[in-house]
């Protein structure tokens, strides 16, 4: 009786665990489209485990970015050894125009600070910055975020502004306690009030995956040229106004593009926007205030 | 008694390696390497990974690793959760149905092989993502990853080799 159960038991198995494998097939194509709409509703709580994911990899990701880094640090200086001696002759006629520029720049600080004297201007909030290396990128064509090493212990919280070297590069979504994420401004979610600095136009500059920007809502007339430098305007208090964004590439039917300052595909190191102002409502946790 | 255990846990470590390659796969692919341009067209080699693995041995690398290699994915890249989950899952469905096609066949087919399960890839991470962003997005830089990913195979294709020889041989 036994070894005819145990070969039923088996012909009847066989069917069955290829019927279970169809199953857990489709069961998991059905979770991860759960999970897609999860994310869209609970995004609160998918942002928090994101961060502890990405805590926990951040050591990893740290170690293996460094010997890329370093590696791309070798052929950089080689290639710069080559033109070692035209880029110290561009150097010394930029520092001398630079110089020039100083002399206005004190200029206008005193001059700046005499008329602030004067009108009782109450002075901006304070600014600190949080320095923060970037150790992993997505590699993916539709998301545009860097990895940086500085969280909340750091004194990063969600919404500062991220800067490297001549701009803006992004913002911070999510903060983990030793790592955080910057979402690019040229990533399709992001949308960053901005000012136009010869035109004072207001506008959102919202990103669309490219390497360029476009601005949003704009009137039709508005006469903005080409070159026209962009700058953070501060509406909404999330960033501090007047940080550089980015300059007008392009003027068209099709809309305004504008080429950000920073270069965002070689971005290193940045630096967080500590600003003086108490959080948003974009940030829900209560431990941030 | 205590070789049978130590046999284990050996056996057991071995069996890990095709996970942790594919895990060791989405953390390298997330280096940030300074060339303009390089980080939307990043080769997919968690993609190549699974691939080798749901030929070679998909006993180790089966829906469920897929699918819990590609929420990781998700979690640590920052996009919607759920993309690269079910992108992995349905290349690893679709590849294990064509399984003996793939094992009897040369490298060469291999890699047309791969192509084509790239190309289906592009397609959906396209669609999933121009859904959950509610726009048409361009599909040009997810080409261009597919591209690269499918210039890059034969070089991960033999690392994975000497992984496979190194840990699962015997």
């Amino acid at each position: 009786m036994k070894p005819r159960s145990s070969g039923s038991v088996i012909r009847l198995a066989a069917p069955l665990r290829a019927l279970a494998q169809r199953f857990s097939f489709l069961l998991l194509v059905l979770a991860s489209i759960a999970l897609m709409m999860v994310g869209k509703i609970e995004s609160v709580s998918v942002d928090s485990a994101r961060a502890r994911v990405t805590d926990a990899f951040a050591p990893i990701l740290d170690a293996i970015s460094r010997p890329a880094a370093t590696a791309a640090r070798v052929v950089e200086s080689a290639v710069e050894l080559e033109n070692a001696f035209d880029e110290n002759q561009r150097l010394k006629a930029e520092n001398a125009r630079l110089l020039q520029w100083r002399q206005a720049a004190l200029r206008l600080e005193a001059e700046n600070s005499s008329l602030r004297s004067l009108l009782r201007v109450r002075p901006e909030p304070s600014v600190n910055y949080i320095a923060a290396r970037v150790i992993a990128t997505p590699g993916s064509s539709f998301v545009r975020t860097l990895v940086v090493t500085a969280g909340k212990r750091d004194g990063v919280r969600k919404g500062q502004a991220a800067l490297a070297g001549a701009g803006l590069v992004g913002r911070v979504i999510e903060v983990g306690e030793w790592s955080s994420r910057v979402l690019l401004l040229t990533d399709i979610n992001a949308r960053i009030p901005v000012i136009l600095s010869n035109t004072r136009q207001r506008s959102i500059l919202a990103g669309d995956n490219s390497d360029q920007a476009k601005l949003l809502y704009l009137p039709p007339d508005s006469p903005i040229q080409v070159g026209e430098r962009v700058v953070t305007s501060g509406d909404g208090g999330l960033f501090p106004p007047g940080l550089p964004v980015g300059v007008v590439t392009a003027v068209s039917e099709r809309g305004v593009r504008v080429l950000p300052s920073a270069d965002l595909s070689r971005v290193e190191h940045l630096r967080l926007v500590d600003f003086g102002l108490p959080s948003t409502d974009l940030d829900p946790s209560p431990d941030s205030k | 008694m205590t070789a049978t255990f130590w046999q284990k846990v050996d056996k057991t470590g071995r069996n890990l390696a095709p996970f942790a390659v594919t895990v060791m796969m989405v953390l390298v692919g997330m280096i940030p390497v300074p060339v303009p341009g390089y980080a939307p067209v990043a080769p997919n080699l968690t993609l190549v990974s699974v691939y080798y693995w749901t030929i070679h041995r998909p006993d180790l690398m089966r829906p469920g690793v897929a699918f819990l290699i590609g929420l990781l994915q998700d979690f640590l890249v920052g996009g919607p959760l759920g993309v690269n989950a079910l992108l992995l899952v349905v290349a690893q469905w679709a590849v294990l149905n064509q399984r003996r096609v793939f094992l009897a066949s040369t490298f060469a087919l291999l890699w047309v092989g791969f192509t084509l399960v790239m190309a289906g890839a592009v397609l959906l991470q396209w669609l999933a993502f121009s859904v959950l962003d509610a726009a048409a997005l361009s599909i040009l830089p997810a080409l261009f990853q597919g591209l690269l990913t499918v210039a890059v195979f034969p070089a991960v294709g033999w690392l994975l080799i000497r992984v496979h020889r190194a840990f699962l041989n015997g």
